[in-house]
């Protein structure tokens, strides 16, 4: 009897206790704090104390009426973009090739390796890497488009705005559609076996089978593939930064990138580039909230729904007792 | 009518090995030229940029590097400190809170794993100047502390776990040790964390990673060139002083991700599945 009544509940708070103190000092607190210098005249270099604006706002007029900040919020959307739809349909295609039971691709082992290889290498040496590989006048990449005639004479690629956009994208999309193909197959694997078999007895061609039934099983693992995509997108630093310091002329400047510039490059903006920040918090607020909400825990929410029946039930059996 | 069918399935076959082909050797050529670019004289690179075969300067490069203060093996100490403190860290407390919240019913459970699912996706960069000006006032710039202890709190690493041991853990294993006297800590210290060897290898391997690979925090925290770690070290090849010396920025590049090609030809089996296993966290 006395064995019973001994409660172990303290200690899930004890474990809990080091993520929660960590998670308040170096999360939460520099949050809150950036949210507060967003208020402030904090700038300068060396200059630490600060004092609040009249108009609490100012920072976040002056951010937002910023040709450059707009500029590079455009960028961070049409270069994720330029990265995230070719990604997907690739990650699509090698998944329904690599997934088809017809085809039963040999080597897939050796291919995962490579095509997902660029995913965990350094992004900054990647980016590096690509600006060496696409020098002027002389780089692997003009030699090789020399050698194989698609070009005539060398191209200035660090000058041109299509060429650096694009090859930001590329690096981009480069390294993340391995990693979105193994998602997927991994997702595909998760559908019921039987679905399939069934389809191929009806006589259902590769093609029907793979809108029909991979596609539509695959909606919520696409749509974490989205928003996932679409949160990292936003924090794209390290490419635009090291392949061309966002240039030329600002067509790769991202939004991180921005503010980075603002408060560390010499600017010590960092009122602006806090009010910046909060703008993105925002934005990825809101869409990890739809995050939240695809992957809320589905055992536990059905778990409730019973006991609320179940308390339902009580009750009602109470009433009629009572009747 | 059989004939077509497989006539079609053999070209079908050809269209996908050669376009898994062509996606490999983009996989592999940029990496390839920068380690073989790495062992070239920068004439060699001159008169041409793409080749086969190494050559034989890796030495001099070396040289080249070392006498212009740009010293690997400093960046290659300190990534490791600070990636190996991160990783640790990470993974014990990861474990020891997603324990928490499996082996115990508290009454704050489901609302502390709600907050952890609501801030799983929040990024370092939106409170950088408030991470900055912070760590500054209590003067840990150019200390690896701001890099490494935050580690203890990762909401994806402390989900992952819980969505492991909720596959695996029993309770009876809990019950037997309390019986045989172990405390609770003993228990988690001694029995669980064996239980857990396969999640603390996967996200070992992809803390480790991500950590190495930050360019991000270090680049905000550190500057002092002794406590540059690799991904910093990248950023300063931009300076004109590198501009002509083409053989030794390959080989610089691939010292600062040798570790990571080490790593993932000898681990890829556990790094594929790992990422497959992370999709399934629905």
């Amino acid at each position: 009897m006395r064995r019973k009544s001994i409660s172990y509940a303290k200690w899930g708070y004890i474990f809990s206790i080091p993520f929660v103190v960590v998670f308040l000092i170096f999360s939460l607190y520099p949050i809150i704090f950036t949210a507060t210098i967003g208020f402030t005249n904090l700038q300068g270099a060396g200059k630490h104390t600060y004092s609040f604006l009249v108009k609490p706002f100012d920072n976040y007029r002056i951010v937002f009426h910023n040709a450059s900040f707009l500029k590079s919020l455009r960028n961070t959307g049409m270069i994720w973009m330029m990265n995230f739809i070719p990604q997907m349909l690739l990650g699509l295609l090698l998944t329904a090739w690599f997934t088809n039971r017809r085809f039963k691709v040999r080597g897939q082992g050796l291919f995962k390796v490579l095509l997902y290889m660029p995913n965990i290498i350094t992004a900054a040496t990647i980016a590096f890497l690509f600006r060496n590989l696409f020098g002027y006048p002389k780089g692997p990449i003009n030699d090789l488009f020399l050698m194989l005639g698609f070009i005539d004479k060398p191209i200035y690629f660090w000058l041109s705005a299509p060429w650096s956009r694009g090859i930001v994208a590329f690096i981009q999309c480069w390294m993340w559609y391995g990693n979105t193909m193994i998602v997927l197959i991994a997702g595909v694997m998760g559908i019921d076996p039987t679905l399939f078999e069934a389809a191929e007895i009806d006589g259902a061609s590769a093609t029907q089978i793979f809108f029909q039934i991979t596609l539509p099983s695959l909606r919520t693992i696409l749509l974490y593939t989205l928003v996932t995509s679409m949160i990292g997108g936003l924090q794209m630093f390290d490419i635009p930064l090291l392949y061309n310091l966002g240039g030329p002329d600002e067509t790769t400047l991202t939004t991180s990138v921005w503010i980075y510039n603002q408060a560390f490059s010499g600017r010590y903006f960092f009122n602006r580039a806090s009010a910046a920040s909060m703008i993105m918090f925002i934005i990825i607020v809101v869409l990890s909230s739809f995050l939240f909400y695809l992957l809320r825990d589905k055992d536990a929410a059905k778990l409730n729904k019973e006991r609320r029946a179940l308390k339902r039930m009580g009750k009602q059996q109470q009433k009629e007792a009572q009747v | 009518m059989k004939r077509k069918s497989l006539g079609m399935s053999v070209m079908m076959r050809t269209i996908i090995y050669t376009v898994c082909i062509f996606l490999s050797i983009i996989s592999i050529f940029p990496f390839y030229t920068m380690f073989i670019n790495a062992t070239r004289g920068t004439y060699e690179i001159q008169s041409s940029s793409i080749a086969l075969i190494p050559s034989t300067y890796t030495l001099s490069n070396w040289k080249v590097l070392i006498n212009k203060n740009f010293n690997p093996l400093i960046g290659f100490v300190n990534s490791m400190i600070v990636s190996c403190g991160a990783t640790i860290l990470g993974v014990y407390f990861s474990s020891l809170t997603a324990y928490g919240l499996v082996a115990y019913q508290w009454k704050w459970r489901q609302p502390f794993f709600t907050f952890i699912m609501a801030v799983l996706m929040i990024p370092a960069q939106v409170s950088i100047i408030g991470f900055f000006q912070f760590m500054y006032r209590i003067g840990l710039i150019n200390n690896f502390i701001p890099l490494i202890v935050p580690a203890m709190a990762s909401p994806a690493m402390v989900f992952f776990m819980r969505q492991y041991l909720l596959g695996t853990l029993s309770m009876d294993i809990v019950n037997c040790a309390r019986i045989d006297g172990s405390g609770e800590f003993r228990t988690f210290n001694q029995i669980i964390l064996p239980i857990m060897q396969p999640a603390l290898a996967t996200q070992a391997i992809f803390s480790f990673v991500a950590s190495w690979n930050n360019l991000f925090m270090p680049l905000v925290l550190l500057t002092d060139r002794t406590k540059y770690t690799m991904p910093i070290m990248v950023n300063l090849l931009r300076g004109d002083i590198y501009r002509t010396e083409y053989g030794s920025v390959y080989l610089a590049l691939s010292l600062t991700v040798l570790p990571l090609f080490i790593v993932y030809f000898l681990l890829s089996r556990y790094i594929i599945s790992g990422v497959a296993l992370g999709a399934l966290k629905e």
